[in-house]
């Protein structure tokens, strides 16, 4: 155990928590912790919005002949939800298969990376450029490029999707972990804490709610960039389906295809929504 | 050995962004054990830096500290630190933030289930454990710390401005309540506070400190008779031992300022 702590040290004795701005440059956290949907009314009213804009669609679009290939009715779109569902799932399976396996990669490595870097400014200084340039950079971009080199299959797919979340997660926990509290660390530290039980103890539950940010922007990152992926290229996955779809000018099947995207979508939300609930609410 | 803490000669510099700052500049201390004694002095004299120092989260720059005869140089389990503010973790539920010290020394925390909640009893906290520091008023909150430093059973209790941050009428409770604990637990106490009434009325011995860089003005042995109850703080021994110690940081700063160093708390932005 060091006798002191680097940090304590030399510091004038602080009580105040030191949070660089109050959240991060990428702050989501009233979408996570704030919508909260109480009581018969409020769910009414968000039903009757959507049988409204559904029914009136459905209405103009029989009333004005709109044909399919410009505009699908609502119950088209269902339709062709439910019929193409079979036709669909292996490519619901592959682009969820994409996100997974590389949201898993590149959320880890994201999350170790921040957690190592905090630690040592100086390597923090020279990497986060590199982080910031792959956030900057759209990784789908370089899907063509690692198609050249792996071949027309999965794995140029989970490669850009890691590319794409990880430095999310990354640059949000960084954010968390440079959250300091000088007051909480000398708290630790007179118990006799090692610098490891002080991260595990303090830092850590400190960064947790930017982490879970991370870890929710991560995901949405990791989904629009394993459809863009299944666009660009192969013969699989929804992105492939939506452009077949709209080539065709088969909007209604289109449309379904979007659908499913949006049910991943929704259920990262829902997912992190939960854990941010469970783990960080006490920032509330 | 009598003295269990000896604070002989201890100096503190910071480099800050704007010059070193230099908190205490040869500041001695004994204490006996058993013993109550207040340090007083005006904001930013350091006295935090001493306590930090003392607990060995800090090192001194000059002089030597000792705890039961040892130097000081690192967190020892026979010394407490009661923060300014209760400094509760707020992931963490009360009974979570009371054996806290017990985890980090990876005690098994189970064994000392009953003494936690005794200790709790004792502060009227009982039925709280399940809560979270946010539903708690100031004054319960640190309640909890004071609970939390007992948790581990230290000999030395160091308490830095511990009721500071609460109202009057609080902090007057807790003063009560901090010397029941005292009477019970035969702890040694040090405590720092900026209010001359608090110190008379809770300590043996008060150390007064200059204005920065803090060092040792006066000691003042406090001839009133215990148990002391609240009513001796209207009596008019009490007012007058009070009056003494309010000139002496008068005449300090008076000093001070005559020599052209006091630097004035209310226009500082170093701390």
């Amino acid at each position: 155990m060091d006798a002191y702590d680097k940090q304590l040290e030399e510091e004038i004795p602080d009580f105040e928590e030191h949070a660089p701005g109050k959240h991060g440059a990428f702050d989501i956290s009233a979408t996570v912790s704030s919508v909260k949907i109480h009581g018969w009314k409020q769910v009414s009213g968000i039903l009757a919005v959507a049988i409204v804009i559904l029914g009136g669609l459905e209405l103009l679009i029989r009333l004005f002949h709109v044909p399919e290939f410009v505009f699908p009715a609502p119950s088209a779109t269902f339709k062709a939800l439910v019929t193409s569902f079979p036709n669909n799932y292996p490519h619901f399976l592959i682009t969820l298969g994409e996100l997974v396996a590389g949201y898993v990669v590149g959320a880890s490595i994201g999350l170790v990376l921040a957690a190592v870097l905090t630690q040592v400014p100086y390597l923090e200084k020279v990497i986060t450029p590199y982080i910031l340039l792959l956030i900057c950079t759209p990784t789908l971009a370089l899907v063509p490029l690692l198609m050249l080199k792996l071949g027309f299959n999965i794995w140029p797919r989970i490669i850009a999707v890691s590319l794409a979340s990880g430095p999310m997660v990354m640059i949000n926990s960084v954010t968390g972990f440079r959250r300091t509290d000088l007051a909480k660390i000398a708290l630790a530290k007179s118990y006799g804490a090692t610098t490891f039980q002080i991260f595990r103890k303090i830092r850590f539950p400190l960064a947790l709610p930017m982490i879970i940010v991370g870890l929710l922007v991560g995901g949405i990152f990791g989904l629009i960039t394993a459809v863009g992926s299944d666009m660009v290229g192969g013969k699989m996955g929804l992105g492939n389906k939506i452009s077949y779809y709209s080539s065709l000018a088969r909007m209604a099947h289109f449309f379904a295809i979007i659908i499913l995207v949006a049910i991943i979508g929704i259920s990262i939300w829902i997912l992190f929504s939960r854990v941010g609930k469970k783990w960080a609410s006490w920032t509330e | 050995m009598d003295d269990v803490i000896d604070v002989q000669k201890v100096s503190k510099v910071y480099a800050s962004e704007r010059g070193p700052v230099h908190a205490i500049d040869r500041f001695s201390m004994k204490v006996r054990e058993g013993d109550f004694v207040a340090i007083v002095g005006p904001s930013g004299c350091g006295k935090t830096t001493l306590l930090w120092g003392l607990t060995g989260l800090h090192p001194f720059n000059g002089g030597r500290a000792y705890i039961l005869g040892e130097e000081v140089n690192k967190p020892r389990k026979e010394v407490g630190i009661i923060f300014q503010q209760s400094n509760l973790l707020p992931w963490r539920n009360i009974y979570q933030n009371v054996s806290f010290p017990l985890e980090i020394m990876k005690e098994n925390v189970a064994e000392h289930e009953e003494r936690i909640k005794e200790l709790l009893d004792g502060v009227e906290l009982t039925g709280f454990e399940n809560h979270f520091p946010r539903e708690l008023s100031g004054g319960m909150q640190q309640r909890v710390s004071i609970v939390r430093a007992l948790s581990y059973d230290p000999k030395i209790l160091l308490m830095d401005e511990p009721f500071g941050a609460l109202d009057a009428y609080t902090r007057d409770e807790m003063d009560t309540l901090l010397l029941g604990i005292w009477k019970k637990t035969q702890k040694t106490i040090a405590f720092v506070t900026h209010r001359i009434e608090e110190a008379v009325y809770l300590a043996n011995k008060v150390y007064v400190m200059t204005p920065r860089p803090g060092t040792n003005s006066a000691v003042f042995d406090i001839d009133l008779p215990r148990p002391r109850p609240e009513g001796i703080t209207m009596e008019q021994k009490y007012f007058e031992i009070v009056a003494e110690i309010k000139r002496r940081i008068v005449k300090d700063v008076e000093k001070q300022k005559e020599e052209g160093v006091y630097q004035s708390q209310a226009y500082s932005t170093v701390t």
